[in-house]
């Protein structure tokens, strides 16, 4: 496993201005996977990949390619490529010239470029475009051409800064689609960045969560989805109810006073821990198979699904359900054991999970997270 | 876009087309009428067939105003750059002194010339204190080249100062990026977008530059008539409008010439795909 890492970052910490961006991260990334740092804004992912890229140096640690350490290497002898936030194609140039671009720089023979150019363009379905305007191209247009633009200098590792953000979501669904056949068709690295964590999931072998420049946790999206690793991952991935809980012993947790069958084990007798059970998870019952019992506070129509907030003893949970409720309707509620993940106390504790704000009683969103809101 | 203007809007634009017909065309008009007419007020060619006697006047004329914009352009093209690349309070205190000189009377600025310039002026006085002799620099080409530079420079540091201040900061992330290094970020990002601004300095410079005759007059003393100067005795004192419209109606054409060459060199810009604003 270690003979195939591209990229290592060893201890890296950067502040602006006194503030801490990153903080102590360390990451090894494989060569030719599709790796995807994910987190709100703010949480250090652009700058992890600004450091990667060679446009910010940190202030300690070390930043590792095959195997050498670049720090202090210019941008423009890495062998990385960036597709940037707002595409930054040449408006000067044409299309065929803005992909030649680092060709030229690499002084190739007009023939060469000429072969690589189209080559490109066709990977990005662009035929024909060769010489057009940058500025008469739609955003998506753009976007490919900034992709035949960084893949024409056959990158070792290619970075993508929020490279859809700025698409519409018809069009950010196909691109989606389109760069993770681009990256499996071609077998290199891709290092992408996303606030949407659907774009995240979708797309990548590997997505990295971060939050407050530290990162809460790697995985695969199925496991960062199921088995989440604090609170502001699980909150931060879908939509999540987070109560409080006590680990009574392996495989039985309890929450506000009941307790419930699980698959969790490991956590010492009587841990306090913080209990995740997702909207989709939760099965409105007859009565008679009931566990939990609640009243309906607020339905939504989400199209596939309602979106129901249910109140369970002064918590509001999330369900989500092809079922029609009604407001003020008492359901009875059922929760496989499987669906229950236990996760151990953190600085994120209390401060996700609860629905409160989706009813109309917006002062207990203060208070659910000074009460142990869970009883 | 197609519709015809409302007449709400077509109102709004009638005092600008009023102003225009009555100080733009007019005088045109007029300028071609006294140019081609004698004191009698009938046809005449003998105003144009007069202008080879000027020639020479047209050519320095032409050769000091382009000797203004390039050294203005040498000045103004790296200090704007490093102002558009300073930090925001730098760069509004630097364009603030750039333009501080334009709040000053134009006269005034060219008079303080004068004094520093002139045989017994401050430059020269500093020079023989120290035992050094004094040196010729008042009343020649330089002085009127100097002049030009010191009046104009400003109208050449801030288009492209407002071009390059624009320039989206990742483009030179991007050829970094591609392996460019500072040379080619320059050449083939900076350079190349920054073109406009360039164009509208030169041109902002080199008009007033050309047809200048306070600067001349000033500085240049008798040895250096510009085409301005000879315009301006043509009014003043010969009175011969006729001919001082002539020659306006030739440095006009001179000038159009120059700028279309001009434009047509940073047409060859937007060919290679360069959009225009």
């Amino acid at each position: 496993m270690e003979n195939n890492v591209i990229i290592d970052l060893k201890d890296i910490s950067i502040s602006f201005d006194g503030e801490k961006i990153l903080d102590h991260l360390n990451l090894y990334i494989r060569d030719g996977e599709f790796i995807t740092f994910l987190g709100p804004s703010g949480c250090g992912k652009t700058t992890t990949l600004r450091i990667i890229g060679g446009f910010l140096e940190p202030d300690s640690g070390e930043v590792i390619f095959s195997g050498k350490k670049i720090n202090g290497v210019p941008p423009h002898k890495r062998q990385v490529n960036t597709i940037f936030q707002r595409y930054a194609l040449f408006p000067n140039l044409n299309v065929y010239e803005n992909i030649a671009f680092g060709l030229r720089l690499r002084k190739r023979s007009e023939k060469e470029i000429k072969a690589k150019v189209h080559e490109m363009l066709e990977l990005v379905n662009l035929k024909g475009f060769q010489r057009r305007n940058i500025a008469s191209l739609s955003g998506g247009q753009q976007q490919r051409v900034a992709i035949a633009r960084a893949l024409a200098v056959d990158p070792k590792v290619l970075l993508l800064d929020e490279p859809l953000g700025a698409l519409d979501l018809k069009l950010r669904k196909d691109m989606q689609r389109e760069l993770k056949n681009i990256q499996q068709r071609l077998g290199i690295t891709f290092i992408y960045v996303t606030h949407d964590q659907e774009e995240a999931l979708s797309m990548s072998d590997t997505v990295v969560v971060m939050d407050n420049g530290k990162i809460q946790q790697i995985g695969k999206p199925i496991d960062i989805y199921n088995e989440p690793k604090n609170a502001f991952v699980a909150d931060f991935i879908g939509e999540s109810n987070i109560v409080d809980g006590v680990m009574r012993k392996d495989f039985l947790v309890e929450i506000g006073g009941k307790s419930f069958a699980c698959l969790d084990k490991g956590f010492a007798p009587g841990e306090k821990v913080d209990v995740v059970v997702r909207p989709e998870d939760i099965d409105i019952v007859p009565l008679e198979k009931s566990m939990l019992t609640g009243t309906v506070t607020s339905v939504t129509f989400m199209g596939i699904f309602y979106e129901i907030i249910v109140d369970i003893d002064n918590f509001k949970w999330m369900i989500q359900t092809t079922d029609k409720q009604d407001v003020g309707d008492v359901i009875s509620l059922y929760i496989e054991p499987d669906a229950f993940h236990v996760m151990k106390k953190s600085e994120y504790s209390g401060q996700f999970g609860d629905y409160s704000s989706y009813s109309d009683e917006f002062e207990e969103m203060s208070d659910a997270a000074a009460d142990p809101a869970a009883e | 876009m197609n519709q015809k203007p409302s007449l709400g809007k077509r109102l709004l634009a009638a005092p600008h087309l009023v102003w225009s017909a009555l100080f733009i065309i007019a005088p045109l008009i007029m300028v071609v009428y006294y140019a081609f007419t004698d004191g009698n007020g009938s046809f005449t060619l003998s105003n144009i067939t007069a202008i080879p006697d000027y020639a020479d006047t047209f050519v320095l004329s032409i050769w000091l105003g382009l000797l203004a914009t390039v050294i203005s352009l040498i000045i103004a093209y790296p200090l704007a750059y490093f102002i558009s690349q300073s930090k925001l309070p730098v760069q509004q205190t630097m364009i603030m002194l750039v333009m501080l000189p334009m709040w000053m009377n134009f006269l005034l600025r060219t008079y303080s010339w004068m004094t520093i310039l002139e045989d017994n002026g401050i430059i020269n006085t500093i020079l023989t204190s120290v035992g050094l002799s004094s040196l010729r620099l008042i009343n020649t080409r330089g002085a009127v080249v100097l002049g030009m530079v010191y009046d104009f420079l400003p109208y050449m540091i801030l288009p492209i100062y407002s071009v390059m201040v624009k320039l989206d900061h990742s483009l030179i992330e991007a050829c970094q990026d591609l392996g460019g290094n500072k040379w080619d970020v320059f050449s083939k990002v900076i350079l190349p977008n920054s073109i406009s601004g360039i164009v509208s300095g030169i041109t902002m410079v080199f008009v007033p530059s050309v047809s200048t005759f306070y600067i001349s007059q000033k500085l240049g003393g008798t040895s250096t008539q510009l085409i301005g100067d000879v315009i301006e005795r043509q009014f003043m004192t010969a009175n011969n409008y006729h001919l001082g419209a002539a020659l306006s109606l030739v440095l006009m054409v001179l000038i159009l010439v120059c700028m279309a060459i001009m434009n047509h060199f940073s047409d060859g810009e937007i060919e290679t795909g360069r959009i225009s604003a």
